[in-house]
């Protein structure tokens, strides 16, 4: 695996960063101290190639040969990815891509057929879902899953780790656990706080929104003191308002150095916030760079609106178009067919 | 009007007595399993049986002491537990029922067949091995005693006081675990898996140690019964009594301490009355011979029983003691 020697280079050669200037999130809370941990992960990424696989600085998580098939169906062929330790971390990619089931195989939710993977040099293949998240990978579900008949402030509490009280014998003696639960209950008010779910704390969490739920979630998992956070598309079906409270939430977690990976469709968002967009197609990661580079990317272009879009031409590619089809058209007929009828056709099928 | 105290009466000593503690007992069990952690366990009377005959079998056919055999019967029905769970917790939430109602059936199947004769006495079952306890009773169990207006003798009276004490202290235990976070996890659980898993909590675990512990109680239940009836007959374990005893649940309210309780005592009650009650009226001649007689009230009873369970699902779906805030969430 070749390195980057030279992780945090101050020598940055600006090479492919040409978005870089413009590339100041605005803060979204008030709550943010400094943006050195921000920094430190955008400037350790700045220098790699934008190739996939590309190895990463300092990786918290590996993933080596991983695939996994439903039947005849290859959902998931990651042959290396690595994912930057205190940064953000998007994975995008159209509808069926194996995003989710990426996710699923990375915490022990789904066992893939080949492949391991791991975080923080410890490999996580055979690893039950408890398991990984008692090592700090946390991740939250794309189909929001509140305890609905909980409260909201319940719902936070199951989420603090090491419980004394949750032990069987233990949990008949209060004096064991009441300490704990105590101060597990001022961290989830404060983080309740932050998210603005405070005065929802008595709620059943089945009564919040759908937004409110997505905050929930992320507290929730925030109680765990997660090392990795795995956000499945965290704004989906959010109102733009409280999109806008969320990315800060989650820009807060780089802050405090956590890592971060989602999967997102809004593009805005993506780039808005990542550090490192990973893209994945029909189960392949097919591209991989800083937000700024997706967009340009053929690849990526050509998997999310089809390798026959209608992408405005330029006139030179007009040109080439015409001239294959003509050539085409002689091949074919071996004559000179009608150009101007037959000019579409080519085009759609050579793209 | 005298008729109708005395009906009230035998209605009241039937809630009270030891099949309140049986049904009571049973539907705490499933309370911890169902209306807690969310786990369909259809075969409660086969942990009840095993508790029954545990003791029934230590004593009669071992001849060991009484006590033992209560032992036997519990260790009998956390060995059950553990059977039934190791294979289907791990699956979907309907391989347990399916397993559980299979279980039921086929022990009471084995427990009164020829080739279970030497042992369990095949289908006349097992008797005479309560005297122990009995003897325990503080007075004279050969007396009767009149409370309020109906007869119990001294050994009933007995049973039934160790019975309540089973049932207040099998209460007090589930409202201390659902009070920790032990039971926080154990709700959880019943609301959604993936995401327990997803917090780091063992959920296979903590589903295995609510099956064991509603096993438990159904033990209990079943060693009440037999103790109270005098024998174990395997035909007294039919799976209804399953059914019924989450009939008191339902009506008691789930998910609620002493839904379960006081649910099993209206359930009683009910059922008595309507059998007392539907016979003076036979009797009075208020309701024709023709129409209904004596021998289909026992039929009838379970008839009203049920309407009056559809009537509460409609008008009272929580039950007793439920939330109805909680209840409605479901519909969403």
């Amino acid at each position: 695996m070749p390195a980057d020697p030279t992780p945090h280079g101050a020598t940055a050669s600006g090479a492919g960063t040409s978005g870089e200037s413009g590339y100041h999130p605005e803060r979204a809370g008030g709550w943010t101290s400094g943006d050195a941990p921000q920094r430190l992960a955008q400037v350790a990424l700045r220098d790699l190639p934008w190739e996939v696989g590309v190895a990463k600085p300092d990786p918290a998580v590996v993933v080596d040969g991983v695939t996994r098939t439903f039947g005849g169906l290859t959902a998931v062929s990651v042959d290396h990815l690595e994912v930057q330790r205190g940064g953000i971390t998007g994975l995008i990619g159209p509808n069926g891509a194996g995003k989710t089931t990426l996710f699923n195989l990375l915490t022990g939710f789904d066992q893939p057929d080949t492949g391991t993977w791991s975080f923080n040099g410890q490999s996580l293949g055979k690893m039950s879902p408890h398991q990984v998240a008692r090592l700090g990978v946390v991740r939250t579900f794309q189909l929001t899953k509140a305890l609905s008949r909980l409260t909201v402030l319940q719902n936070m509490l199951l989420g603090a780790q090491d419980q004394r009280g949750e032990s069987f014998f233990r949990a008949l003696v209060p004096g064991t656990w009441c300490a704990q639960e105590k101060a597990n209950t001022e961290k989830a008010m404060d983080l309740l706080r932050r998210f603005k779910l405070d005065a929802k704390k008595d709620d059943f969490a089945g009564t919040l929104s759908g937004g409110q739920r997505k905050l929930l979630e992320m507290a929730r998992a925030l109680m765990s003191d997660p090392q990795v956070v795995m956000l499945d598309e965290p704004m989906a079906g959010v109102n733009p308002a409280l999109t806008q409270s969320l990315l800060g939430h989650v820009k807060d977690l780089r802050e405090q150095g956590m890592t971060v990976i989602f999967v997102e469709h809004d593009m805005d968002v993506v780039r808005d916030i990542s550090d490192w967009v990973v893209v994945m197609a029909a189960g392949r990661i097919i591209a991989e760079g800083p937000p700024e580079s997706i967009s340009q990317n053929q690849a990526v272009v050509d998997a999310y609106l089809g390798a026959h879009h209608d992408a405005p031409l330029t006139v030179e590619e007009e040109d080439q178009v015409l001239a294959e089809a003509e050539r085409t058209i002689a091949r074919e007929q071996g004559s000179d067919g009608d150009v101007l009828g037959s000019e579409r056709g080519p085009e759609r099928t050579d793209r | 009007m005298a008729d109708l105290l005395n009906a009230l009466a035998v209605a009241g000593k039937s809630a009270l007595g030891f099949q309140a503690i049986f049904f009571a007992l049973l539907a705490i069990g499933i309370n911890v399993q169902f209306g807690y952690a969310g786990l369909l366990n259809f075969g409660q009377i086969a942990f009840a049986m095993l508790g029954g005959f545990g003791i029934a079998i230590s004593v009669s056919k071992w001849g060991i002491p009484f006590w033992a055999g209560v032992l036997v019967g519990l260790a009998a029905a956390v060995v059950l537990a553990l059977l039934l769970g190791l294979p289907t917790l791990r699956l979907r939430a309907d391989y347990l029922a399916i397993a559980t109602i299979a279980t039921a059936e086929g022990l009471r199947l084995l427990f009164r067949s020829v080739s279970a004769t030497p042992v369990t006495n095949g289908t006349r079952g097992l008797s005479g091995f309560n005297g122990d306890f009995i003897a325990l009773a503080p007075w004279n169990t050969s007396q009767r005693y009149s409370i309020l207006g109906t007869s119990w003798s001294g050994g009933e009276l007995w049973v039934a006081a160790i019975g309540w004490l089973l049932v207040i202290l099998g209460s007090l235990l589930v409202f201390l675990l659902m009070r920790s976070p032990w039971g926080r996890v154990l709700k959880s659980i019943r609301e959604d898996e993936d995401a327990v898993r997803s917090l780091g909590k063992n959920v296979y675990v903590y589903k295995m140690q609510a099956l064991v512990l509603g096993g438990v109680f159904g033990a209990l239940g079943g060693m009440v019964y037999a103790v109270g009836t005098g024998s174990a007959v395997p035909d007294q374990y039919q799976n209804a009594n399953t059914f019924l005893a989450y009939a008191a649940l339902i009506l008691g309210g789930a998910a609620r301490v002493l839904g379960p309780v006081i649910g099993a005592m209206i359930l009683l009650f009910i059922l008595q009355f309507a059998d007392t009650g539907l016979r003076l009226l036979i009797s009075n001649g208020v309701i024709p011979e023709d129409l209904l007689s004596s021998t289909d009230v026992a039929q009838i009873r379970f008839i009203l029983v049920g309407v009056g369970l559809m009537l509460l699902l409609i008008f009272r779906p929580q039950g007793i003691f439920g939330d109805r805030r909680e209840v409605m969430l479901d519909a969403r």
